[in-house]
């Protein structure tokens, strides 16, 4: 009876028998006998379902209403989102501007990321502790990354445009936060200063606990550089950790709204730098349309999870 | 002389490059285009941080000359002494502010160390019923975006009658998923045997969190201690917390910057003293961290 759950400690997969009479009670008798698991588990869990579960089930709930805070909830049905798909084109702007930020951060800060500690790993000791040290500051840097503002401030004392002028590249100031040319790419450099954060950790670690006989192996069978080395032995062996930093990474990418609003304001000059947060921090925050921002909430949610499945599934094959 | 030169310069390169045993299939090249690859990556790294400094180092009349410059040429203390003194004429004092700082981010960390090694145990080892789809829950939990669920958690913190106590920081942050997931990671690779050992001799679950999960998993706790004081440290909580007396020191320091671009050094200097206390505890900490993240891997 009690082998309802298959019997191995922290084994992942769950071997359930045929239906049958006893099922009902055999249940019974196993969470009654792991009252204490569950003991263990409930402090954080209240906490987590309270404001972490609960309030995604709030925000789809009310993303079918119009709500202003002030007075109840009214029921539209699918109204929220047929104006954020088809007739909201300042979302549409925002949701090219996240796409084009996505693709470029996302990508090239989890290439450099893999490149920088893949090299680090092979440095000495105290060479890499330096380094690691060095890459993973700026994104626990707070506010300093305001200093970018000053790096791209518009009148010739900032640093960017008093280089741009010395040189003789440019002749008068550019105001590289207001004008629309320049705001989005700041936020990706910005953004990309600023990515190397427990994802990086997490591959910094998956190269350290790699072993070195499988090195020694590779080389007697016929690996002749470090790229056959890399793509034939360090990469399958590290792919959980590969998954692990991708999953940070492409939700520290979508969720960032901070470093857009600080350099270039909320909204900004012509939503340039408005990126799906922006958006969602504007409705929820400034216009109170709390019903329609909970729209943009579910859809970034549902996307950024799809994303990390496609990820993730391609992540797979590599480990393989 | 020559020979010694020669000596000690290849004792550098080898402090640099030296892994911990003797990589096979390595080229020169190889060697040094990697080398200029950190270099370039470490130089865009650090100098927003040096110009930071530098800036906070500035006295005000050097902060319009052109072109600007990277040192001031006469580095002082200046904006770090405005900024307290500013800060001491303020109607509440500057150590409650701090102390308000810290008695938030301690206590969360606390309750969050606490509570995701507990709840850890079972989701590593544990075989109960809707385990499986609570660690479905911890990993998409990993995916969302805390920002969206503000306005959800202010309505519940006022229905909690939390608002404006420390509570409505602290609630709020307790049960970040990835401090669950990277602890649930490293107790899976706590060996099964010494549990099942603990198990005959007749422990129950929460004498083996007690009595052997708690105290291997320090490691792992350190972590976890690491990224919540790091996330949590410059935050202001300004929308849950109203109550001047009970406002953190972020808020209070981002008040006085808020004084243009003639507070420009005064706001480095903020960035600065707010940067100390995360990157001295993750230098500390480093190897700790490092350990805990060997455990990440995600398998699905």
């Amino acid at each position: 009876m009690n082998s309802v759950w298959k019997n191995n400690w922290g084994g992942d997969r769950i071997m359930r028998k045929p239906l049958r009479k006893g099922k009902i009670s055999s249940l019974r008798r196993q969470i009654h006998s792991n009252w204490q698991m569950y003991a263990l588990l409930f402090p954080f869990m209240f906490f987590f379902f309270v404001f972490t579960v609960y309030p995604v089930i709030a925000s789809l709930a009310i993303s079918f209403t119009e709500y202003n805070v002030l007075e109840a909830p009214r029921f539209v049905g699918l109204s929220n989102y047929r104006r954020l798909f088809l007739e909201d084109t300042i979302f549409q702007k925002a949701l090219q501007n996240t796409l084009v930020f996505a693709v470029i951060t996302g990508p090239l800060g989890y290439l450099i990321s893999f490149f920088a500690s893949w090299v680090i790993n092979e440095m000495g000791r105290y060479t890499k502790a330096i380094l690691t040290f060095v890459f993973y500051i700026p994104s626990i840097s707070g506010t300093v990354y305001t200093i970018w503002a000053l790096i791209f401030d518009s009148d010739i004392y900032g640093y960017a445009n008093s280089f741009l002028i010395k040189f003789g590249f440019i002749d008068d100031p550019i105001a590289w936060l207001t004008d629309e040319r320049y705001i989005l790419a700041i936020i990706i450099l910005v953004q990309l200063w600023m990515s190397m954060g427990t994802g990086f950790l997490a591959m910094r670690a998956g190269f350290a606990t790699n072993e070195q006989q499988y090195y020694e192996a590779g080389a007697i069978d016929g690996i002749k550089n470090r790229w056959q080395e890399l793509w034939y032995i360090t990469i399958p062996m590290m792919a959980p950790h590969l998954t692990t930093a991708a999953v940070l990474q492409i939700t520290a990418m979508f969720s960032n709204a901070s470093v857009s609003t600080t350099l270039a304001g909320n909204p900004s000059t012509n939503y340039a730098g408005h990126l799906i947060m922006n958006h969602f921090a504007d409705y929820s925050g400034v216009r109170l349309e709390r019903g329609y921002a909970s729209a943009i909430a579910v859809f970034l949610f549902a996307f950024i999870f799809i994303v990390n499945r496609i990820i993730m599934r391609a992540l797979r094959k590599v480990g393989q | 002389m020559e020979n010694i030169k020669k000596k000690s310069f290849r004792k550098v390169i080898k402090a640099i490059f030296s892994p911990r045993t003797e990589r096979v299939s390595r080229s020169k090249y190889g060697n040094a285009a990697m080398f200029i690859f950190i270099a370039i990556f470490a130089v865009f790294s650090l100098i927003p941080l040096v110009l930071s400094i530098g800036m906070s180092l500035k006295p005000i009349n050097e902060l319009f000359v052109f072109p600007p410059t990277l040192f001031p040429r006469n580095p002082g203390f200046d904006n770090y002494k405005m900024l307290f003194s500013l800060i001491n004429t303020t109607r509440v004092a500057f150590s409650r502010y701090f102390f308000n700082s810290l008695f938030i981010t301690c206590a969360t960390t606390a309750i969050h160390v606490l509570v995701a090694s507990m709840a850890a145990y079972p989701l590593a080892k544990g075989r109960f019923p809707g385990k499986n789809v609570l660690n479905q829950m911890v990993l998409m939990a990993l995916m969302f975006v805390p920002a969206i669920a503000d306005v959800i958690n202010y309505q519940t913190i006022v229905s909690f009658g939390w608002i404006d106590t420390y509570m409505a920081a602290i609630g709020p942050n307790v049960a970040a998923a990835l401090g669950l997931f990277l602890m649930t990671n490293y107790i899976t690779t706590i060996s099964n045997s010494l549990l099942e050992a603990a198990k005959i001799d007749g422990c129950s679950d929460f004498r083996i969190y007690r009595s052997i999960i708690m105290p291997l998993c320090k490691p792992a706790s350190l972590t976890l201690i690491i990224i919540m004081f790091q996330n949590l440290w410059g935050q202001t909580y300004s929308s849950y917390i109203y109550s001047e007396s009970l406002k953190t020191l972020p808020y209070a320091l981002s008040q006085i910057t808020t004084g243009g671009y003639i507070r420009a050094g005064a706001g480095q200097a903020v960035g600065i003293i707010m940067l100390i206390i995360p990157a001295a505890v993750f230098i500390i900490n480093q190897s700790n961290i490092l350990e805990t993240m060997a455990t990440s891997g995600l398998k699905e």
